[in-house]
């Protein structure tokens, strides 16, 4: 057995580093918040990191326009704020907002289709950074595609700021099926898996082989209640990013740590029912059914 | 002797690696949510992940207490950085309402080593072994009570010299992630304690019941 040197400099940066983050995170719930005074309710709640962003999805929604990176001030008031990790937005292909993210200091990176695209071909190169990216897929190949890219962790998309939890269904449904039919086929047929999904074809064996993705996987998009949160996670989530569904309801920190609990005890009725009483006002949803495709955020991406 | 029974708190974290690295170590590995689960293992994992949210989960389903408790009455516990803060008697740059197990005599500064781009893949010497370690977002303990051995300390760059493993009877506690490496010589130590205490304990009932009768 070679016995590794006592004296190996550190390395940070690393897959291990970046990946071992995230599974840190499992079973957790990671909450959008806009103020300091937000992301104190959430850690009190028991959120396992906070998301800083400028306006939830449901306000970008309502209010349009480009919506970009937070404002550096915000970002250090919220790290300040709390002990727990600090997530920040990016937008899709924007590598110069991950920068500054970075040397900020925020967590982890999330490479957003609810902000504004600025590369409408070409995502973020996140092998070049240190600091760790979580990237949305709706299908098994978008994760693979941006795995190879360098994410450290994936989430389903869903469609985020309606408070409607179908579309996160849907894409965790085709996540986890597209891994089960992976593991059903042989070599031969996984050089066209791989063409079929446009996905690196040593990703497509790894998972194959493993039954499950290299890297941690959430669900967001559309989750606003504990029952939602719980459902996802029977699904096969690892954990769960909430978005407008805890600050655009009627008691923020009631339904954050309901959220929590429920997130814990996913299969156990008799918790989520206990915890579901007595939340107040959920948010109030959309209808996906009828957003136009060009207010779909979870077309953004490619 | 038969296979001990280890639980891995399984509140929030990375259970799941435990629970494979427990087992490959010859445990019956179990995750543990409820005060009936815990009173039913030989040994506890507590696991990395984020420790102000496992706390807060212990206090409102009523696990702190059968905890503390638990830690008391010498069951063997092994702490992974946030199970390292969670086992610690005295916290730094912690919330101030943060509650923990206790039972370490150790002060622990929690993300010691500073945020997510401080985290680091390095070697730390075990004694007369060199095992791989992650540090994620890692503790540190700050200062050990005279009844706390080291068992290792991280060489060179910032945080030189710093403690990141201990072990105070059948307490057990790392900064890093054995869990994560595929290295389980952490995780065998730990059994081999789980083993131990049960052997006295058995021991001691034995010696019980010869004395009544």
């Amino acid at each position: 057995m070679t016995v590794p040197d006592p004296t190996t400099p550190r390395a940070t940066g690393t897959a291990a580093v970046q990946r071992g983050m995230a599974e840190q995170l499992k079973g957790g719930v990671i909450m959008d918040v806009v103020t300091p005074e937000q992301a104190r309710i959430a850690e009190d709640a028991g959120a396992v990191a906070v998301m800083a962003l400028e306006r939830v999805p449901a306000d970008i929604r309502a209010e349009g326009g480009i919506s970009r990176m937070s404002d550096p001030d915000m970002i250090d008031g919220i790290i300040a704020a709390v002990s727990i990790p600090v997530m920040a937005k990016a937008r899709i292909g924007h590598f110069v907002e991950a920068q500054v993210l970075q040397s900020l200091g925020v967590d982890y990176i999330d490479e957003s289709e609810v902000l504004s695209p600025a590369d409408e071909a070409h995502h973020i190169d996140k092998h070049a950074f240190t600091v760790p990216f979580v990237c949305g897929a709706t299908d098994l190949g978008e994760a693979l595609r941006r795995i190879a890219e360098g994410a450290a962790m994936i989430r389903s998309k869903g469609e985020a700021g309606t408070g409607n939890v179908v579309e996160a269904v849907r894409h965790m449904r085709a996540i986890r099926a597209g891994i089960r039919r992976l593991s059903t086929l042989d070599e031969t047929e996984l050089f066209v898996a791989a063409k079929e999904l446009r996905a690196p074809h040593d990703l497509v064996v790894e998972v194959a082989r493993a039954g499950k993705l290299p890297v941690v996987l959430f669900t967001a998009g559309g989750i606003a209640t504990p029952a939602d949160a719980a459902m996802m996670m029977q699904l096969g989530a690892e954990g769960v990013f909430v978005g407008s569904g805890i600050f655009k309801s009627g008691d923020p920190a009631q339904r954050a740590a309901a959220i929590v609990q429920a997130t814990t005890f996913a299969d156990d009725p008799d918790v989520i029912a206990k915890v579901s009483r007595g939340l107040g006002e959920a948010m109030v949803g959309i209808n996906v059914a009828t957003l136009p495709e060009s207010e779909r955020f979870a077309t953004r991406g490619w | 002797m038969s296979t001990p029974t280890i639980g891995v708190l399984a509140l929030q974290g990375d259970v799941r690696e435990h629970l494979a690295a427990l087992a490959a170590e010859g445990a019956d590995a179990v995750p543990v949510r409820r005060p009936e689960e815990l009173a039913a293992v030989d040994g506890l994992v507590l696991p990395g992940g984020e420790s102000t949210t496992i706390a807060k989960l212990a206090a409102r389903f009523g696990l702190m207490e059968p905890l503390r408790a638990a830690v008391r009455s010498g069951l063997p516990v092994y702490g992974s950085c946030a199970g390292m803060v969670l086992l610690a008697d005295r916290l730094l740059d912690a919330p101030a309402d943060q509650e923990t197990v206790g039972g370490l005599d150790v002060t622990v500064r929690r993300n010691a080593f500073g945020r997510q781009v401080d985290s680091f893949e390095s070697t730390v010497r075990l004694g007369e072994a060199t095992v791989p370690a992650v540090f994620i977002r890692a503790p540190w303990v700050e200062e050990a009570g005279p009844q706390v051995e080291v068992l290792g300390r991280v060489v060179g760059g910032a945080g030189d010299g710093k403690i990141v493993a201990v072990r105070q009877g059948s307490l057990l506690a790392t900064s890093f992630h054995p869990e994560l490496t595929g290295d389980r010589r952490v995780h065998a130590l730990f059994v081999e304690i789980v083993r131990e205490a049960r052997g006295r304990r058995s021991g001691a009932v034995a010696g019980e019941e010869r004395s009544s009768s």
